[in-house]
């Protein structure tokens, strides 16, 4: 019986933590999409949580400071491995990105700081939403550059 | 010939590493004694061979061969001679190395101790440890080799460990430099803090499989590496505050944890090993708990092994990537292998390790270590989710779904709240059995004023239902250690009629374990102070302004003085530094801060550093985000103002002088445990 009583206060914890897990989850998960998915999807995943990755193209990169409005442009990258891989790894996966003009783009815009990271053929990690025009409305920006550093290049964040 | 050098050595301690893991099994076996103090010996050789190669290493850091692969990588003809050292842990090739140095410096420590009352876990314990240096010197030997040189060949330049056929050295004019974001001091001493850390939770795992091993289950391994583990968790937290340190000083987003992977990864196996801290103590007391805590250190060390592969393997844009890079699934193997391997044993001890005293009451000392231990895994448990979360959604929708910081903070934030709960009652629930009246007599004074705390909380400064739920937990469990604390130096005041400061003096001298793990309980509240105050109440304002114009933030005015810009040619710098002046409400100046945004040339990027006003209240935070080079009149600043964030960093300087109390060596023999309850006259079967 003794056994039972904490096994179940075990057992109440454990369901307590799934359904904290379950309940944050549900609010705050974001789909990870590519700029190609996105143009799929369109209008379906307007409004919804989505983290986009695509290669930064550097003309396109323009800041406005005195509203701290950063818009540029993002090629696409594919988001699996492997076919990054046949791409001849990241940093190449970008740069093909970056020159290839027929490749799907899609417009960032970001208030904020322009973080330190951000360059030509950088790889840009947007969190936010898709807006009804078409741009991509992001709250938060994360910037890697697979060229220079190979090891924990501390990504930059900004909200 | 240097390069070949540091290589032959470093094959040679992987020689001698092995030599010694099966000399020891060997000598086991064979009943030979003389075997294993060979094995010994070995042990205690690698030490040096390892120092001999990393100071070969950084010889070829400091004098810039840049036909070296990883000297190339990680510094430039620009960098300081301290950072050039300091880079032979900034990449990866690196890290291992340092990582396989500090765990023979540790390893070479524990076998010179005294061995003659646990002569049987000896060999033991050389194997495990061992068998983990093997893993990290075989990786540098294999696949990272911190020696590789760069040679030109009929097909390009590439690196290689030998020298090709048809090939001439290639030496590159300057390096890459090392991320100029990693060259600040507290990057300098995070990553050895962290690995510190992360290699002495070896040394109790090494001891418990010697135990498991050995059969000597009873709580000889515990009270051998009760130190080792206070000490790893020292370092850990250490590691983990520095780079909340460095990520709030350098990397300019106003915050200094942001739920990334690497962060996590440094945060699991703290988890753990927290949890480990407290559940030894019921198996000392109690005996029980004896799975859990074997459970819980080698889920310590395979989260260890975990963190080390992902902080360093720059595989965390994508979690697919963990198969795909060389030495992945060699990492995954490893801790595949030592896991099921370690609790198999369990399981073949399975009796052995059972309880000898039985858990009855709710409100239990030992029950209450239970529930801690429980959060402390569910926190585990949400942060092992998160990572996995992409991966599982992918599997089984086809969708990859991730989950950022909010995800982590709502599912954690009950976790924690629970936790401070915990810490405020626990210290004054008894061992064996706790009645709610007994608990209710010790804690409605410090209950009652932690009321009212929160009462005037609320009439005055906030009405944020999760802030004051978080304010009431710190005061409640701030006045209980208080009040607990104040009884036992009441009581020697009374009984010894000592004066104050020698009655607390005495009181933590004799029993530093407890009153050290209080002091670091209050230390965890007032960092909970400054996390409650930067994550709930900061606030930011952004904007352009000219020359003497000012920004209004909080009731503070912070007015552009000047900007200048300069080049500093021999350290490959523009510095451009702004002057701001902030007043407070009363128009009273506060200071003069100096943001700044360094221009790196050689990794061409940039670096924003903040001008910060500290005071316990809160903090300025500026960062000068733009200004125009041929209009100096504007620029571009951000402001944050985050209130109570020097509490947690004060509250990290008392953590550490807690568990140096709790941690430091006695200068008494260790006294013989004696169990309270019912297993009251058993002293440990090792004594």
């Amino acid at each position: 019986m003794k056994v039972n009583k904490f096994f179940i206060g075990g057992m109440l914890i454990l369901g307590a933590v799934v359904f904290l897990i379950w309940n944050a989850a549900q609010s705050t998960q974001e789909f990870f999409m590519t700029i190609d998915e996105l143009n799929a999807k369109g209008a379906s995943v307007v409004d919804k949580n989505l983290r986009l990755s695509g290669a930064v193209i550097g003309d396109t990169i323009q800041y406005d400071a005195q509203t701290l409005t950063l818009t540029f442009e993002a090629a696409h990258v594919p988001g699996d491995q492997a076919a990054l891989e046949t791409e001849g790894g990241l940093a190449q996966a970008l740069h093909e990105a970056v020159m290839d003009p027929s490749r799907a783009r899609m417009t960032i815009v970001y208030v904020g700081p322009k973080p330190d990271l951000l360059r030509n053929e950088a790889q840009a990690i947007v969190t936010g939403k898709l807006g009804a025009d078409g741009v991509f409305y992001a709250n938060e920006l994360l910037l890697k550059c697979p060229t220079k550093y190979e090891e924990a290049v501390p990504e930059q964040a900004g909200k | 010939m240097i390069a070949e050098l540091g290589f032959g050595v470093l094959a040679l301690t992987f020689l001698t590493t092995l030599y010694s893991v099966f000399a020891a099994v060997y000598g086991e076996y064979s009943k030979s004694p003389a075997l294993v103090e060979s094995a010994r010996r070995a042990m205690l050789l690698t030490w040096p061979l390892l120092t001999l190669t990393a100071g070969i290493l950084i010889y070829l850091l400091v004098n810039n061969r840049f036909e070296v692969q990883f000297v190339y990588e990680v510094t430039s003809r620009s960098m300081p001679t301290y950072l050039k050292v300091t880079a032979w842990w900034g990449g990866q090739a690196g890290s291992l190395l340092f990582w396989s140095w500090l765990m023979s410096a540790f390893a070479s420590l524990v076998t010179l101790r005294k061995w003659d009352r646990d002569r049987e876990l000896l060999p033991w314990v050389i194997v495990v440890a061992g068998v983990t240096m093997a893993f990290f010197i075989g990786m540098n030997l294999f696949f990272e080799n911190p020696f590789a040189q760069i040679y030109r060949t009929f097909d390009g330049i590439a690196a290689y460990t030998f020298q090709p056929a048809n090939s001439i050295l290639f030496t590159a004019e300057d390096g890459r430099g090392l991320n100029p974001l990693l060259r600040h001091p507290g990057m300098v001493i995070h990553p050895p803090m962290l690995y510190l850390g992360f290699v002495s939770f070896v040394i109790p795992y090494a001891f418990a499989m010697a135990a498991l091993i050995t059969g000597r289950t009873d709580d000889r391994w515990i009270r051998l590496t009760r130190r080792w583990a206070l000490w790893a968790w020292l370092f850990l937290t250490c590691g983990l505050v520095l780079g909340g340190r460095w990520a709030y000083d350098v990397l300019g987003w106003g915050g200094y944890w942001g739920w990334d992977p690497v962060e996590i990864a440094a945060f699991m196996p703290w988890l753990t090993g927290t949890a480990f801290l407290h559940s030894v103590m019921i198996q000392e007391k109690r005996g029980s708990f004896k799975r859990w805590n074997m459970l819980l250190v080698i889920l310590t060390y395979d989260l260890v092994i975990f963190g080390t592969f992902l902080t360093r393997s720059g595989v965390l844009s994508s979690v697919h990537a963990f198969a795909q890079s060389a030495i992945g699934p060699l990492f995954f193997g490893f801790i595949g292998l030592t896991l099921i391997t370690s609790v198999a044993l369990i399981f073949y001890r399975w009796d052995a390790l059972g309880s000898e005293t039985e858990m009855t009451s709710f409100l239990s000392r030992e029950a209450l270590f239970l529930f801690n231990n429980l959060l402390f895994i569910s926190i585990l448990i949400v942060c092992f989710w998160g990572v996995i979360y992409p991966l599982v959604s992918e599997l089984f929708t086809g969708q990859k779904v991730t989950v950022g910081p909010p995800f982590y903070e709502r599912a954690t934030g009950p976790i924690f709240a629970g936790l401070l709960f915990l810490m405020g009652i626990a210290p004054l629930s008894a061992w064996g059995h706790s009645t709610m009246k007994t608990l209710g007599r010790a804690l409605w004074k410090p209950t009652i004023l932690a009321v009212v705390i929160t009462v005037i909380i609320f009439l005055a400064y906030t009405r944020n239902p999760y802030a004051l739920i978080g304010f009431f937990l710190v005061a409640f469990t701030i006045l209980v250690t208080f009040y607990e604390y104040g009884r036992g130096i009441f009581a020697r005041m009374r009984s010894q009629g000592e004066n104050f400061p020698a009655a607390f003096w005495n009181l933590t001298g004799r029993n530093r374990r407890r009153y050290g793990g209080y002091i670091v309980h209050l230390s965890i509240m007032l960092m909970a102070i400054g996390i409650l105050g930067i994550e709930l109440f900061q606030v930011e304002t952004q904007g352009t302004i000219a020359v003497g114009d000012s920004l209004q933030l909080s009731g503070y005015t912070i007015k552009y003085k000047e900007v200048a810009s300069w080049d500093d040619f021999p350290s490959g710098v523009n510095y451009t530094r702004a002057v701001v002046e902030v007043y407070d409400k009363d128009g009273d100046l506060l200071g003069s801060l100096h943001p700044r945004k360094d221009y790196y040339f050689d990794a061409q990027q940039n670096m924003t550093i903040p001008g910060q006003l500290a005071s316990m209240k809160d903090e300025v935070y500026v960062l000068l985000i733009d200004w125009k080079p041929i209009n100096p009149d504007g620029a571009t600043f951000k402001i944050f103002v985050n209130p109570l964030v020097n509490w947690l960093w004060l509250g990290s300087l008392v953590f550490i002088v807690g568990i140096l109390i709790a941690a430091w060596p006695d200068r008494d023999p260790e006294p013989v445990m004696v169990r309270e309850g019912k297993s009251l006259t058993q002293t440990s079967a090792a004594d």
